[in-house]
């Protein structure tokens, strides 16, 4: 059968799609073992998450933050690597955030968000080039030297955090000592928000928003965004031709380390106010499962991450309702993933299933007689 | 410090070497034998929660710990089964699908692990090696992991395995050129799915170790990384399961450094000395890897040192 030209389109929708609907049934099958009723938890599962305008706000709330995390592995991959230091450039980001008011007091209003924002992208960015440069000059594999930099940088958050930078008003739960009024980034919608859609959602979700437009113009529409392209199609062809492969690498992973890290600095500007333990939630794992299922596609991003941050923010909804652990979010996304990786193997071929290719090998196998 | 302290911290890193190296040494020994049939399973990570939450559930419920070992290996081997099985489809990468499983066994550990936080189950039991000891420093250093000699058992098996039996050159020539295996009749995919589900299940005796010996409780912190630092150490191993053994030792010394310093009352940079383990590996991989040639004694089909 000859592949038509909507078949490649068609398929960068329904693969994610049937691999998402696999997941939610096997998850449904997953509640259902344990004493619960699926069709209770797929309702639940949606009604948090999009329900009604409360659930619509914590939904995009989350879904900000996956999307700067998902960049933080999409852009890299791109170029040919699988990073998943988004976690560490995530902490490292809001620790840079809370932290450059110490060494620079006297930072106020729009000016000095925009600084104390730039420090967190700027942390963040150069922990994961550092694992960009390991791979090109010393040739360490990325995926496990991201991740070991990760813990690294949470190791030091928290000793930060508990140590030299504690304020010592924080009795209970040890943290930095608070952003300056003036500093902390508002809601979209200034105080007249209430009970529409966006409500108290900050300026955090056009940032993610914004940048993802923006790598995906980048990438598709300028000469280093297509020689980057390059370089993670065909790295030796990259060479060949002359482009400053080690360059361009390190180039993605510290474009994809501040979007991380700027994701860390908004959390803590936009919500937290102060650099904490909470901030170590997970955040930059699910963006590579958000990048993942978006095949690293930056355009792709924000609608995977507004699913994602739907299914976070249900996961509340799902325990109380239920009496779910908390922790089935996280089994749906184990799901999600492993699907995801499994649907790859169909593309290119799923039209191609067609239904003589599915009977021949029962006419074989009854050695061509007549049924 | 006076020199007595000097001498329980030594013991106690000596001792801790051990303890927190069991874990390590499994998980490397399944790690070693899945790249040795040339794929690479991230996986581990959440192979090692997984499986320490199904080998504290199971001794737990059954009252025996060596039932809660058995549990842990054959979770491990099925989790494990799963990487393998993905990988085999075309266009499915090894590196991906390890990422897809430490989520996946994370949140099934922590999923079914929930009403295991607060029990306390049955535990391997140790063997005294320090009885001819007065001091109690030596002999609490000395009381080892029943499980430890038989990790030391398995790498002498596997490396006496690969090297000498017709399974082990099977299993390396998976590794080493897949066009050789195949031409020999045999199926790549196959000896490397049946490696990986082997290697998934030594690497869950390292979780049995880690819920059911020490720090032998199950929370949702168990394990934070030592799957992980233990696929790195297979590259520092250089693929031998002899110097496996070796590297999880040293290892486990690097993370006994922080809990020995606080028992002999240094405190101050905790967070710190427990990244220790990280940032060894970290500059090991950097000490041993080379961008211009493959990291000697690497599987020729591994796609971990291009």
């Amino acid at each position: 059968m000859v592949a038509r030209s909507w078949h490649a389109p068609a398929e960068a929708v329904l693969l994610p799609a049937g691999a998402l609907a696999a997941a939610l049934a096997v998850f449904g099958l997953f509640v259902w073992f344990g004493g619960g009723s699926p069709v209770e938890a797929w309702t639940l599962l949606f009604r948090g998450a999009f329900g009604d305008a409360f659930s619509w706000q914590n939904t995009l709330q989350r879904a900000a933050p996956l999307m700067l995390t998902a960049l933080a592995v999409a852009l890299p991959a791109r170029a040919g690597l699988t990073v998943i230091g988004g976690e560490g450039a995530l902490v490292l980001g809001a620790l840079g955030c809370a932290a450059l008011p110490y060494v620079v007091p006297g930072l106020a209003g729009a000016a000095g968000s925009v600084v104390v924002l730039a420090a967190g992208a700027v942390l963040g960015a150069a922990w994961v080039a550092l694992a960009g440069a390991l791979r090109q000059w010393r040739g360490v594999n990325e995926t496990i030297s991201s991740l070991l930099l990760g813990y690294i940088a949470i190791a030091l958050f928290k000793h930060l955090v508990e140590g030299p930078l504690r304020d010592p008003a924080s009795l209970n739960k040890p943290s930095t000592r608070p952003l300056a009024e003036s500093l902390r980034i508002g809601p979209i919608m200034g105080s007249a928000g209430g009970d529409s859609l966006l409500g108290d959602v900050h300026w955090g979700l056009v940032i993610g928003l914004v940048l993802c437009v923006a790598a995906g113009l980048w990438l598709s529409f300028t000469a280093s965004g297509f020689a980057l392209r390059v370089v993670g199609g065909n790295a030796r062809t990259a060479r060949l031709v002359g482009l400053p492969t080690d360059r361009l690498v390190v180039l993605a992973c510290a474009l994809g380390g501040a979007c991380a890290g700027l994701a860390g600095a908004v959390e803590v500007a936009a919500v937290h106010t102060a650099a904490h333990a909470s901030l170590i939630a997970g955040l930059g794992y699910t963006g590579i499962l958000v990048s993942f299922v978006a095949r690293h596609n930056p355009w792709a991003i924000p609608p995977v991450a507004l699913l994602f941050g739907g299914f976070a923010a249900a996961g509340s909804l799902l325990q109380r309702r239920m009496g779910l652990p908390d922790a089935s979010v996280l089994v749906l996304q184990g799901f999600a993933f492993v699907f995801i990786l499994a649907a790859e193997a169909l593309r290119g071929r799923l039209f191609q299933l067609s239904v003589p290719t599915l009977v021949r090998p029962r006419l074989v196998a009854l050695q061509g007689r007549a049924v | 410090m006076a020199a007595d302290a000097w001498f329980d911290l030594l013991l106690a890193i000596v001792g801790g070497a051990v303890r927190v190296g069991t874990p390590f040494l499994f998980v490397s020994l399944g790690e070693c034998l899945t790249e040795k049939s040339g794929r690479i399973n991230l996986g581990l990570e959440g192979v090692l929660v997984f499986s320490a939450m199904a080998g504290f559930g199971g001794a737990y419920l059954s009252g025996s710990p060596w039932l809660g070992v058995l549990l842990a290996g054959c979770s491990g081997a099925a989790l494990a089964l799963l990487h393998g099985l993905l990988c085999s489809l075309p266009r499915v990468s090894d590196i991906a699908t390890g990422i897809a499983l430490m989520l996946l066994g994370a949140g099934l550990a922590f999923y079914l692990g929930k009403g295991l936080i607060q029990p306390q189950a049955p535990q391997i039991p140790s063997i005294a090696l320090g009885a001819w000891s007065s001091s109690p420093g030596v002999q609490s250093a000395l009381s080892i992991n029943a499980l430890f000699p038989l990790g030391v058992a398995l790498a002498g098996l596997l490396a006496w395995g690969l090297a000498n039996t017709r399974w082990g050159l099977v299993v390396r020539m998976a590794g080493d050129s897949s066009d050789a295996a195949k031409a020999l009749g045999y199926s790549v995919n196959g000896v490397r799915i049946a490696a990986t589900t082997a290697g998934g299940f030594i690497a869950g005796l390292g979780g049995a170790s880690l819920s059911l010996y020490y720090p032998g409780s199950w929370n949702e912190g168990l394990s934070s990384g030592q799957g992980l630092i233990a696929v790195a150490l297979v590259i520092f191993a250089r693929w031998s399961p002899w110097r496996c053994l070796g590297a999880a030792l040293l290892f486990g010394g690097a993370g006994a450094i922080g809990p020995a310093l606080q028992s002999v009352g240094v405190s101050g940079g905790y967070y710190l000395f427990n990244a220790v383990p990280y940032a060894l590996t970290l500059a090991i991989l950097v000490a041993t890897c080379s961008p211009q040639r493959q990291v000697k004694g690497a599987p020729m089909e591994l796609g971990v040192s291009k």
